[in-house]
């Protein structure tokens, strides 16, 4: 499948990815093959397949409306770069 | 030209349950911040969500309340979009198998009932909470991952003030259900608005704008009244609306455009992998229908039939679960129900209005002992009605029972004609021009003389003891 460069800056866009002008050509290509080659998919016959909603045959998976225990603030707060007053700390949104 | 409108509504409603849609952590409101959270609702690699199963009976039963078709199969998607408040940077929502679609809500309109289809009804996680300040952002994930169904409804709203009585509507639906406390201000339940305006007869649709951020039932219908005007205006003077989303201001009381620049949102929705679809069998649809509470237009139509009340009188009281209740409690123990209707329709719902007090809080206030108790000594002349509108407003401020506030005010009626009669006869004293023109039959006059013994009386004489004294008195 033919994927134009356009496409790959907004894909980027859409992932938060900075990339370069100069490697903008490599991902088109290289994305493109992959793309070309699951296409190959497509040769498959499947008029009497049913569509896949999940890859394991599992379904009705539930718990029960149980409390189990919550991280104490400072470990669920470990990972993050800044913190203010027990909470996580972002650039300022709006 | 006339122009129409058309508003479509969304409803968030936070579903009153224990733990959080796929994990175990409270959601209780009001915790300190990020102290309810785990690895699952943190979005740590690796980790299993796992559905609640009361996340799906209480939606299912708001679903099955609206009328809705419940389907037997359904899965969840994850709806991509990067904003801190969303730490895996996707919700988990249903995009192409809700729960359920295809209901309806009856609403009340001035020209009689109305119909307001519902689009669907879906299940979905709730995202955190982000405060700003001056220089930063505060994430706050405690809400993140909480249970919300999402109502919507089709383009069937045509006002400001329909938009008002769906909701209400759709409120006292699911209080009748329990599945949430629909408290706006706490933000268990959210509003949406899509609204647009076409020139009157047209079929198809205009341009519409997405309203935010009203936090209570009025703000709703205040801002749509607003971009009902906006829009209006915008078109007459050869405007165009933009599809945008606008913010309600409150405090300006005005709408606000959100962005400059709208991006289109790509939301990518792909079925969830980490959960497992879900098949519900008719079976167990049918067993969630019967056990459904009665409904409001139930409770209504029952209210009328088993205690004659009037259509006026079993709306309000069937609007809210906890005065119904309260008030078929009273019934049982008090043969006389539009009297008890009428004492909570009137001083007692007045007295809970000015004191800002809940109807769920009404039973504590007012214990229905207390309150028949207080009807039967009415009845036997204890004390006259008048005086029963001066003592409850105490018993609800104090929590004492009549008996006693009409002891410590001294205000048991009297009934002792002897009594009564000197009272008469101070007032004919007084008043001899008066007593002529009851001699020559004005009944105007025989009043002003009653109410002048109630009045040396302060309240206190039975009404019509002293209309017959005085009648016998000068012998008319």
């Amino acid at each position: 499948m033919a994927i134009n460069k356009d496409t790959i800056k907004y894909v980027a866009k859409l992932s938060r990815i900075e990339l370069e002008e100069s490697t903008l050509e490599d991902f088109t290509s290289q994305i493109g093959r992959i793309l070309t080659y699951i296409e190959k998919l497509n040769q498959l016959d499947t008029e009497n397949t049913v569509p896949t909603s999940h890859a394991v045959e599992l379904k009705n998976v539930f718990r029960k409306d149980e409390n189990t225990p919550s991280l104490e603030n400072q470990a669920a707060l470990s990972n993050a770069p800044e913190q203010e007053n027990g909470h996580f700390k972002v650039p300022k949104i709006i | 030209m006339q122009y129409e409108t058309v508003i479509g509504l969304e409803v968030h409603v936070q579903l009153d349950i224990n733990t959080k849609a796929f994990c175990g952590c409270s959601i209780e409101f009001g915790k300190p911040a990020n102290t309810q959270v785990c690895p699952i609702c943190l979005g740590l690699p690796g980790v299993l969500p796992v559905l609640n199963e009361k996340f799906l009976q209480y939606a299912m039963r708001a679903a099955l309340a609206l009328n809705c078709t419940v389907a037997n199969f359904l899965k969840f998607d994850r709806k991509h979009y990067y904003y801190p408040d969303l730490p895996k940077n996707y919700q988990i929502s249903q995009y192409d198998k809700p729960l359920a679609a295809n209901g309806h809500l009856q609403i009340k309109i001035e020209t009689g009932q109305k119909k307001i289809r519902i689009l669907r009804v879906h299940m979905e996680e709730d995202a955190g909470k982000l405060i700003h300040t001056k220089d930063a952002s505060l994430v706050d994930l405690n809400r993140t991952g909480t249970p919300l169904i999402e109502i919507v409804s089709q383009p069937d709203i045509s006002s400001a003030a329909e938009a008002y009585t769906y909701l209400t509507r759709l409120k006292s639906i699911l209080e009748y259900l329990e599945i949430s406390d629909c408290d706006m201000e706490k933000g268990s339940l959210r509003c949406d608005a899509n609204i647009s305006l076409r020139p009157q007869g047209h079929t198809t649709l205009g341009t519409k704008a997405e309203v935010k951020n009203m936090n209570s039932f009025k703000g709703v219908r205040d801002a749509l009244n607003y971009e009902i005007i906006r829009q209006e205006k915008t078109l007459r003077e050869g405007g165009t609306i933009i599809q945008e989303t606008r913010l309600w201001n409150e405090e300006k009381q005005k709408t606000f455009s959100m962005r400059s620049k709208e991006e289109a949102h790509d939301y990518r929705y792909i079925p969830d992998p980490d959960l497992v679809p879900f098949v519900i069998e008719k079976e167990a649809i049918e067993k969630a229908r019967r056990e459904l509470p009665e409904l409001p237009q139930a409770k209504k139509e029952r209210l009328i039939k088993d205690y004659s009340l009037s259509d006026y009188d079993a709306g309000i009281l069937s609007a809210d679960k906890q005065l119904a209740i309260y008030f078929e409690d009273a019934a049982q123990n008090y043969k006389q129900p539009k009297i008890i209707c009428n004492w909570l329709m009137s001083d007692i719902m007045s007295y809970l209005n000015t004191n800002n007090i809940p109807i769920k809080k009404l039973k504590e206030v007012l214990p229905i002992d207390k309150l028949v108790a207080m009807l039967k000594l009415i009845d036997n002349n204890t004390i006259s009605g008048k005086i029963a509108k001066q003592v409850l407003p105490e018993m609800l401020k104090t929590g004492k029972d009549t008996s006693v506030i009409i002891k410590e005010k001294n205000l048991s009626q009297i009934t002792d004609a002897g009594v009564i009669e000197s009272v008469i006869n101070e007032v004919i004293n007084e008043n001899e021009k008066v007593v002529e023109e009851v001699k020559s039959g004005k009944d105007k006059a025989l009043m002003f003389l009653v109410g002048q013994v109630m009045k040396k009386t302060r309240g206190k004489a039975n009404p019509r003891m002293v209309n017959s004294l005085i009648k016998k008195k000068l012998e008319v």
